[in-house]
């Protein structure tokens, strides 16, 4: 089996590597989850008035931090493919392209919807859980059986 | 003012959103791993109800870096409300203030609005769309779309695939649609 036939089929969050890791070396993931997520609280971006805010046209700043995420993640794939820049474990980097299906339309309008209701994509509510928010729980539980619902009835949606 | 001081204010968005950008290239670079949370969503389902669904028949343990980095969000989350914190309210737009004054939202103090998130308004008709509607829409639809805001419109635009220009384009109609048009209905339940 190739390597990359592992992988979630639409192609999001992979690991590419050819490696296999031990339990030990996930908590370099930890460290950069912890870090991630005090990024998330100290800049508001899990504020569900920041979301509203950005939805209302009334603030730049939401669009300050995407926009300038996506600058540097862009300059950063660039000097990763044009310098052949290797993983720490001197691997080449691989990233999946993404191929175009119709749920990028439906599943964005949908997800737009619940993004402005709730306030919060995936990550935030993980941040807005551990800053004491206790019943995004529910959040949580219901998004994991939206995913759940999605996988039962895939193969009947528009793709 | 001291360091820690600094922090404790709320970050700018050109600290932050350059901060995010170098998840990409971090996590690349430590173990070939592509940025993307929703997927996370996805392995929970994988490792504890599968329930013989071709979807969730995968090796998700070769995914679990993804359940770590969660964690981490999580914690990080813990650490910066309890250590780190901006003892002030939230500051929100005058215009936004007096818009959620009309639906009786007027607790500004947490990231999340107690008014509408607390376990007493998950038993009303709008706590329960906005706490279990809404989840179901952001697990459903990412997961339709292959991504969320960090699959698609920070690592996928990173890459410059024009599948994720569509897919955040799409994230941002229906957010517009829904707080322009919708919200302001549930928001009067």
């Amino acid at each position: 089996m190739n390597h990359l036939e592992n992988k979630n089929t639409d192609g999001e969050g992979i690991n590419a590597s050819h490696k296999k890791e031990n339990g030990l070396a996930n908590l370099k993931y930890l460290i950069v989850g912890i870090f991630f997520g005090i990024v998330f609280v100290k800049a508001e971006i899990i504020s569900w008035f920041r979301i509203q805010e950005m939805f209302n046209l009334e603030s730049f700043f939401m669009y300050g931090v995407i926009g300038s995420a996506v600058a540097v993640g862009v300059i950063s794939v660039f000097l990763i493919k044009k310098f052949n820049i290797k993983t720490l474990q001197g691997e080449k980097i691989e990233i999946q392209p993404k191929t175009f299906n119709k749920g990028q339309i439906y599943g964005g309008l949908m997800f737009g919807f619940g993004w402005a209701i709730t306030g919060a994509c995936p990550g935030p509510l993980f941040a807005q859980i551990g800053t004491g928010a206790t019943v995004i729980v529910v959040t949580l539980l219901s998004a994991i059986a939206g995913t759940w619902f999605y996988g039962l009835i895939k193969d009947k949606l528009p793709h | 003012m001291s360091i820690l001081e600094i922090i404790k204010e709320p970050w700018p968005w050109y600290v932050a959103g350059p901060l995010i950008g170098l998840t990409v290239p971090i996590l690349l670079i430590i173990g070939n791993k592509s940025f993307g949370i929703s997927s996370s969503l996805r392995h929970i389902c994988a490792a504890c109800i599968p329930a013989n669904i071709s979807f969730f028949k995968y090796d998700w343990k070769k995914e679990s870096w993804n359940l770590f980095f969660v964690f981490g969000i999580f914690l990080g989350g813990f650490i910066a409300a309890h250590f780190l914190s901006n003892p002030n309210a939230v500051v929100i737009t005058p215009e936004l203030s007096e818009k959620l004054a009309t639906y009786g939202i007027t607790d500004h103090t947490g990231l999340v609005p107690a008014q509408l998130f607390s376990w007493e308004s998950l038993l009303t008709l709008r706590g329960f769309i906005m706490i279990v509607v809404g989840g179901f829409l952001v697990g459903f639809g990412t997961r339709y779309a292959g991504g969320c805001t960090s699959g698609h419109a920070i690592m996928g635009l990173s890459n410059l695939q024009w599948p994720s220009l569509v897919a955040t384009i799409c994230f941002m109609i229906g957010g517009f649609v829904m707080a322009l048009l919708i919200l302001p209905y549930i928001l009067s339940l």
